[in-house]
């Protein structure tokens, strides 16, 4: 296996971008990357795209070709591939293009990730959401996506004792590191009051838990770290890109309070990069709801169960503390384009690696990702170092 | 949602019938048809589960999908079956009523409608016990 560096990143802003389509976002952020690689098109040997469903979004299927169509790659013919794993399919897309440039297959390999979730109305983005659980014995049952890891935080609070406050203070910080981030859907900060008189979603999980509905895309450029220099001065270096899944519903696992894939890939990520929780100087978790933030820090192994809500309400997971989590405002603040997330929060941790992230500057030279599809099913995790 | 979607699950649904691995031992609802232990040493058969269980977890529902949207605020819940095995289901109580570790036991009930003059699909509840 070759070691692989990323040479380029490119995110749009994320936000409701009603005068921008689907394809238009994507060739934004794949422009973007190439710039800041200091690459031409023609260069790229092949392209992973990460979208969870744009079939039910915008009636389009076949996204790789259209996609490498619109960005002008399609005059090489390379191969060009959708990944899906729900809000997991940006990882995907990542991991696709490490394994392929490790494997010396290829040498430049584009990763991206796109959604354009606002141009369908909010019953059917909460039907189309769904569709990330089991369809016919979740869904069609009448349980919400939003439902679904309500029922986490329920599980989780009555067995650690997690307070409603602590759970409102991963929204209140992510709001914080989400309005010192140019990108970022809300750039704005709010309150535990906010969170606690925010309209009921799924008991306990309250509007401000939740993620929200955002357009956006993503792109990151791999290639062997042999070759990095000859596109950027402060090439990062992927440590380790692994993947696990689970049981597609939340009632057949272990533990409902425990996503024993995170477990998983996490175990397989310190393993592959020879490091451990200790090591890793900030991380970007999957919080689709606030409860899964606490999951997330506890089951990657930054603290013991049950004490995630007390890291948090001690300001251990704010910028300056002793893991940092979330630089970008995570999927609460900075939006969350189910497609584009896994490749966004690999872009976080570059910028942060190159020391590019302004007011949200975290010291550090390891950090971590980790998207989950799903209620759990799909997790994928990343290790990136100077 | 098609009609045959419905229909092919139809004992499933209404009976709460699942399956049963006579290798292993384990029940499973939703049915399996491949014994996730045994896999093709499994041998599976058909079991029509009891219904009596308890609540492992729950949420009370405040914005659904379109086809639930008339039924909000409603309880959905985790339960487990006293043959050990768990599924997502409404339980029909007052969203104050439902608790950790509560009693419950299934009922056939309407789900949803499609209209007034469309598709009515029905299937498992649970009830406090």
């Amino acid at each position: 296996m070759r070691e692989v560096a990323i040479v380029g990143i490119g995110v749009t802003e994320f936000g409701e971008k009603w005068e921008t389509s689907f394809r238009n976002l994507f060739v934004e952020a794949g422009a973007k990357a190439l710039e800041d690689a200091n690459m031409g098109g023609d260069q790229i040997d092949e392209m992973f795209v990460g979208n969870m469903s744009a079939g039910r979004f915008v009636l389009q299927e076949h996204i790789g070709a259209l996609i490498a169509d619109y960005a002008g790659l399609v005059g090489n013919h390379i191969p060009a591939t959708r990944t899906e794993a729900a809000c997991a399919s940006g990882g995907l897309a990542f991991r696709q293009a490490y394994t392929t440039v490790a494997s010396g297959l290829n040498d430049i390999v584009i990763a991206g990730g796109v959604e354009k979730m606002t141009d369908v109305g909010g019953s059917e983005t909460t039907d189309a959401l769904a569709g990330a659980a089991d369809r016919e014995w979740e869904g069609l049952v009448g349980a919400t996506f939003p439902g679904l890891y309500a029922m986490i935080a329920t599980d989780y609070m009555n067995r650690y004792g997690l307070t409603r406050e602590q759970l409102a203070m991963v929204s209140v910080k992510n709001h914080a590191n989400g309005a010192k981030n140019p990108i970022a859907q809300y750039k704005k900060e709010i309150t535990v009051e906010d969170v606690l008189r925010s309209t009921l979603v799924a008991d306990p999980l309250r509007l401000l838990d939740c993620s929200p509905v955002t357009d956006g895309a993503a792109a990151v450029i791999l290639c062997p770290m042999e070759m990095a220099r000859e596109f950027t001065d402060t090439p990062i270096k992927v440590l380790a890109s692994t993947q696990a899944c689970d049981t597609i519903s939340l009632h057949d696992r272990r533990d409902f309070s425990t996503l024993d894939a995170t477990v998983a890939a996490g175990k397989r990520a310190f393993a592959q990069a020879r490091l451990t929780p200790k090591d890793i100087g900030m991380v970007e978790v999957h919080d689709c709801f606030t409860i899964a933030e606490l999951c997330a820090i506890e089951d990657i192994g930054f603290c013991a169960k049950g004490e995630a809500g007390k890291l948090t309400e001690d300001g251990q997971t704010a910028l300056g503390g002793s893991i940092p989590v979330n630089t970008s405002g995570g999927l609460k603040s900075c939006g969350h384009p189910v497609g584009a997330t896994g490749i966004k929060q690999v872009a976080e941790i570059v910028a942060q690696l190159r020391g590019e992230a302004g007011a949200r500057q975290v010291d550090a030279e390891i950090g971590m990702t980790h998207n989950v599809g799903g209620t759990g099913a799909t997790v994928v995790t990343n290790i990136l170092g100077v | 949602m098609s009609v045959p979607r419905y229909w092919r699950k139809q004992q499933n649904r209404y009976r709460l019938k699942g399956t049963h691995c006579e290798t292993c031992g384990k029940y499973f609802f939703p049915p399996r048809n491949l014994c996730p232990t045994c896999r093709r040493d499994g041998k599976i058969v058909d079991y029509e589960f009891k219904g009596d269980g308890k609540v492992r977890t729950f949420s009370i529902i405040r914005t659904a999908s379109e086809d639930y949207d008339l039924q909000t605020p409603f309880v959905i819940a985790i339960v487990e079956l006293e043959e050990g095995t768990c599924l997502t289901a409404h339980v029909v109580c007052a969203p104050e009523e439902v608790y950790i570790g509560m009693p419950v036991k299934k009922v056939f009930r309407k789900i949803i409608a499609d209209g007034e003059s469309g598709v009515i699909v029905y299937g498992t509840k649970f009830v406090p016990a």
